[in-house]
């Protein structure tokens, strides 16, 4: 009875005290540039999302560390676990667009594509790199949402350039059978309609298997895949479903090194449990592994020996920690960029302006630490893509190693497919295209 | 009309015959598949058998055993060591879920105790996680995960284990239930737990061997899966796999979990190798509840379970 | 002292059977609901509307949806993520093919089609019962979301597999699409909310909902005394779809904007379960406490730490969110198995007699 007593009581209180909840707004100064991080340290995800959480607050930590912030105004940022789920990942977009967020980084293409309607209104740009829509890669529609340095499509067909390169040539394709394993939803969807054209090109069979979410049992996915016996194999997926594929792999006997995951399939946490049988898988990326760059050894420097560091030191150079680095470096440089020199905080236009005319080249990447680490970028109002290249990375039982140069994506084949698909995603969501001649 | 016809009830057969070493291969897959799920259902069949609670905490007790053992494992300790801390660590869980969630909600409905597991779910899921990191664990059992050739059959080694594993663990559980005075008094308290009480059966202990027994038997699952697919979150989701078992054998049947267990592995295969490329495949997710239901509309307690009777 | 019945007579049938026929009661409820339109209209912020109250308002509605299936016909279903994303799709489909259609009807619409589709799964529940059935109606949940996945005609061949909700207006106001401001979003589902707790609320006093009980009960004695029960059971579930599918309807419309099938996925179905069983099953205010607790205690949970000032890793908050959560539950489900409403009751009990004790 008591207890019940007090429950009522209690309840009674949080029901009165219920409005004080709530965010806190505070507005930006003009002083800092807040940024919030969407991260999921827990739940189904948290082995990629960890690293990657990582690789962004060191980052961020160093350049107000070692450079006094950018141009020196200091970056803050807030953490907000949204366990990879899209409900959770608008509350924490909602809570903290109040306190004048300078950009926004989903990292899940479900609450990206919650963000893109909301980016115009609230004047938020979407920084989706290499995830999200693909179709935004198009800016003419979607002047405040960015997938640089390139996108789900292009990374398809470079794959397949890759496979053919490996082949002797992409008229050596031909008859050869490849089969794309992907994640049953529309981000392991991205890349067949990109592959079926290919396929028609090159003529090559292509096979398309799904595996439903979460993937942890795919026993009879592979069991085709024997049956097929194909000469290559492209993976697009995520979370357990990348685990359990490459351990089935591995015990059917698959050829590892014909085995090719995306960038979101060749992971640390991928491989690791399959063990000795994961040698030899690839993996898509767009900047380099390991720690062999000046950045690490800043990011030690004014980070880790300040005992400031996010996570381990000895799990930096994972490839989901370097992509969580390049991330917070691309955002960094295009607050910089639409500074243009000034040293207060950009207004939310002038970061817009900094994404679309972020032009990094081979010389800035040294000054940043980063030659050789990622690929120079331009980003123009039409392509928010950057069109940029791939690499092909390798597990080796220990670590990644880069075994290809930068392979250029079919821009003849990805760039029609995006207009189409801007034009068709834009008029649903009520846009005009920009002329981005009026606009120099 | 008659194309769809063909290639629903005639093409896939053909197919199967077309290859019967291949054929084999997907059985066998089938039945290793299967016999891990009847692994998972088994601790739900337990618990429900004796204490009537349908644990939806399962699942996450499955995780929660791999987590520990790989923890301790990962902290230095020899791995028989590391088992049996962990059994302690699972029995020392059942005396906790007695005390604190199942005593004060004797006799209540089904469906109030089927919610604090669910709270119970949620409970373990953000201790395991606190306690031992979200990371991907790689857990090694010693078994390789290859494939050998057996008389032009390829056969997976860990797969040919972890089914040999279970088949052994549920001989021995059917034997503890049907013959021991134990058993016999877990059958007694599922039926009627005010009952039981009143005959002399000490309640408190009889549920605490029996969520102690659960959580054995989710350590087991939880080795088996963890070794093919490494030890994270994803692994308390097996649970809803195993709900088609559960469906298909009966709540309350031992044998029913692993013929349950069997028709939904071997189906699920099937279905998806056979049937699935003519609808663009992933149906394993729905398929073997269809199966189930299927099955559920001609034997509405299951193959197994006990005859529902009802009073008026 | 102030709830109390003395002096108040009825006069007429019509009267004593009212909903609310304690005239305090009734004075409380109009309030409620007018301040409930004019008040988060005004004062509330974007982030208490768009993550707070709107969610709130749909998850009861799904959660009364159940509710009616589980709570008072008693047949335990776990498909109400595949029923809501019916609902959505549905909704999706006909505002695209049918642009003038006023959204308001598609809505409804979308609602009967998930109802019918609620009527082809319900009909498994006249031969299992209890968890068996539960297990059953997983196989809508999961066949329903497979569907949507797998055939690009319910996306309109989208090539993000994603559906977005067009700007749609109702009277002038932009409701839907990324327009539409937060305080018309929340008018229209409090709105439509409003109008079905009270349909429901009507339908359990009535013949319909004593038939439901009867069956939940004694279900072999009910169809003795005349209680068709493939009638009611699949009454139950058709209007229970009904109630799910405009749910569903609305999440995609009014809150998220736009969704994949992942949002509808089993996770969904067990929340509002949830929601049902802690607001109280057989209660048309459980649903709504039950929906109200499971949409705050997280926020609750997240927000204290800033509150007090106290700043720990995201990680571990997370986790003692989920584990503070778990606990709650079974605390109640200790002290007040029998959810919310009932604690509500006891405490409306003691208000008619306070300040005497007895």
């Amino acid at each position: 009875m008591r207890a019940r007593t007090v429950m009522i009581a209690a309840l009674a209180i949080l029901v009165a005290a219920a409005p004080a909840f709530g965010p806190s707004s505070v507005a930006a100064q003009g002083k800092e540039i807040f940024i919030p991080l969407l991260v999921y340290r827990t739940g189904p995800y948290a082995p990629s999302g960890i690293p990657i959480a990582n690789g962004f607050v060191d980052y961020f930590t160093m350049v107000n560390e070692r450079d006094g912030g950018i141009n020196g105004v200091k970056i803050t940022w807030e953490e907000c676990e949204t366990q990879y789920d899209t409900k959770q990942g608008v509350e924490c977009y909602e809570r903290l667009k109040g306190k004048g967020a300078a950009l926004v980084n989903p990292y899940s293409t479900g609450i990206t594509y919650q963000l893109i309607p909301k980016a115009p209104v609230d004047k938020v740009p979407v920084f989706s790199m290499g995830y999200g829509m693909s179709a935004s890669s198009d800016g003419r529609w979607f002047p405040w949402v960015f997938n640089f340095p390139t996108n789900y499509w292009s990374q398809a067909s470079a794959v397949i350039r890759y496979i053919g390169q490996q082949e002797g040539g992409l008229e050596k394709l031909k008859g050869k059978k490849i089969v794309h394993i992907f994640h049953n939803s529309p981000y392991g969807k991205e890349a067949n309609p990109t592959l079926e054209d290919i396929a028609k090109k090159y003529q090559f069979e292509l096979t398309l298997l799904a595996v439903d979410h979460p993937g942890q049992e795919q026993g009879a996915t592979w069991l085709q895949v024997r049956r097929i016996n194909p000469d290559w194999i492209f993976m697009s997926g995520w979370g357990v479903m990348n685990q359990v594929a490459i351990k089935e792999a591995a015990s059917k006997g698959v050829k590892m090194d014909h085995f090719i995951g995306n960038w979101w399939s060749a992971s640390e946490a991928d491989v690791v449990p399959a063990g000795e049988g994961a040698k030899g898988y690839k993996g898509a990326t767009f900047h380099a592994p390991g720690i062999a760059f000046k950045v690490h050894q800043d990011i030690v420097k004014h980070v880790y020996d300040k005992g400031k560091g996010a996570g381990k030191k000895e799990a930096m150079g994972e490839a989901l920690y370097n992509r969580g680095v390049v991330n917070a470096m691309y955002a960094a440089e295009a607050i910089r960029t639409g500074m243009k020199g000034g040293k207060t905080a950009p207004t939310q236009d002038q970061i817009r302006w900094g994404f679309e005319n972020l032009n990094l080249a081979d010389k800035r990447l040294e000054e940043l630490g980063m030659k050789g680490f990622t690929h120079p970028l331009k980003v123009s109002c039409e392509d928010h893509e950057g069109s940029g290249p791939i690499r092909i990375q390798q597990w080796d039982g220990q670590k990644w190693n880069l075994v290809s140069d930068w392979i250029a994506p079919m821009r003849d084949v990805v760039r029609p497919k995006v207009e189409a698909a801007a034009v068709e995603e834009g008029k649903k969501l009520g846009y005009t295209m920009r002329d981005c001649s009026k606009e120099k | 009309m008659a194309s769809v016809l063909y290639a629903v009830f005639v093409g896939p057969f053909k197919d199967m015959a077309s290859s019967p070493s291949f054929l084999i291969e997907v059985l066998l897959g089938g039945i290793a598949t299967g016999l891990m799920y009847s692994l998972v259902a088994l601790g739900f069949v337990l618990i429900f058998k004796a204490s009537g609670v349908f644990n939806f905490a399962q699942g996450v007790m499955v995780l929660f055993a791999a987590l520990t053992l790989v923890g301790l494992m990962e902290k230095g300790l020899p791995v028989p060591i590391a088992l049996l801390v962990t059994m302690a660590v699972m029995i020392l869980l059942a005396f906790a879920i007695e005390r604190v969630v199942l005593r004060p909600l004797v006799n209540q409905e089904q469906i109030i105790l089927f919610m604090a597991t669910i709270g119970l779910n949620f409970f373990l899921e953000g201790f395991g996680e606190m306690l031992w990191g979200a990371n991907v664990k790689r857990l090694d059992v010693g078994i390789p995960d290859r494939s050998v050739m057996l008389v032009g059959i390829q056969v997976n080694q860990l797969e040919m284990s972890a089914a040999g594993t279970a088949a052994v663990l549920v001989t021995v559980l059917a034997v503890f239930f049907q013959r021991t005075r134990i058993g016999r008094a877990l059958r007694a308290v599922a039926d009627d737990h005010e009952a039981a009480l009143s005959i002399g059966i000490p309640l408190k202990t009889i549920w605490i061997i029996v969520w102690s027994v659960a959580g054995l038997v989710a350590l087991v699952a939880g080795v088996m899966w963890g070794a093919k697919s490494g030890v994270q979150f994803s692994l308390s989701l097996i649970a809803l796999k195993a709900l088609p078992v559960l469906i298909l054998g009966g709540f309350t049947s031992v044998p029913g979990a692993v013929v349950g267990g069997l028709i939904i592995g071997v189906g699920e295969k099937l279905g998806e190798v056979y049937w699935g490329p003519l609808v663009g495949g992933a149906i394993e997710n729905w398929f073997a509840y269809v199966v189930a239901l299927v099955f559920l509309l001609f034997r509405p307690q299951g193959l197994f379970g006990e005859k529902i009777i009802e009073r008026v | 002292m102030i709830y109390r019945e003395a002096g108040q007579f009825k006069t007429s049938y019509s009267a004593d059977q009212a909903i609310f026929p304690i005239v305090q009661d009734r004075v409380v409820v109009v309030v409620a609901i007018v301040a409930a339109f004019v008040v988060p209209t005004v004062v509330a912020d974007e982030y208490w509307l768009q993550a707070v109250l709107i969610p709130f308002l749909i998850y009861s509605l799904a959660a009364l949806g159940l509710n009616l299936l589980t709570g008072y016909a008693g047949q335990l279903s776990l498909g109400t993520g595949g029923f809501m994303a019916v609902g959505g799709y549905a909704a999706f489909k006909l505002t695209t093919a049918f642009p003038q259609l006023n959204i308001i009807v598609v809505f409804l619409l979308a609602g009967l089609i998930a109802a019918g589709v609620g009527l082809l799964f319900g009909i498994p529940s006249l031969r299992i019962k209890g968890f068996y059935l539960a297990v059953a109606t997983l196989a809508a949940q999961f066949f329903l979301i497979w569907l949507f996945n797998k055939v690009p005609w319910f996306t309109n061949y989208a090539s993000s597999g994603t559906i977005t909700a067009p700007p749609r207006s109702v009277f002038g106001v932009i409701i839907t699409g990324p327009n539409a401001t937060a305080e018309a979003r929340y008018v229209t589902v409090l709105a439509l909310v409003a109008v079905f707790a009270l349909i429901a609320k009507n339908l359990v006093r009535g013949r319909v909902g004593r038939a439901w009980m009867a069956i939940r009960d004694r279900d072999i004695a009910a169809e003795i005394i005349g209680v068709r029960p493939m009638r009611t059971k699949l009454l139950a579930f058709g209007i229970s779809s009904f109630y799910c599918g405009l749910a569903g309807a609305e999440y995609v419309f009014l809150y998220l904007g736009s969704a994949e099938t992942l949002a509808f996925d089993i996770n969904l179905s067990f929340l509002v379960l949830f929601m049902v069983i802690i607001g109280g099953l057989g209660s048309v205010l459980g649903s709504f406490l039950g929906a109200a607790f499971i949409v705050l205690v997280p926020i609750f949970l997240t927000n204290v730490p800033h509150m007090i000032g106290l700043a720990l890793p995201v990680a571990l908050m997370k986790q003692i969110e989920l584990m503070v959560f778990g606990g709650l539950i079974i605390f109640f489900l200790i002290v007040e198995p029998h959810g919310l409403a009932r604690l509500w009751q006891i405490t409306k009990e003691k208000l008619r007699l306070w300040p005497f004790p007895h």
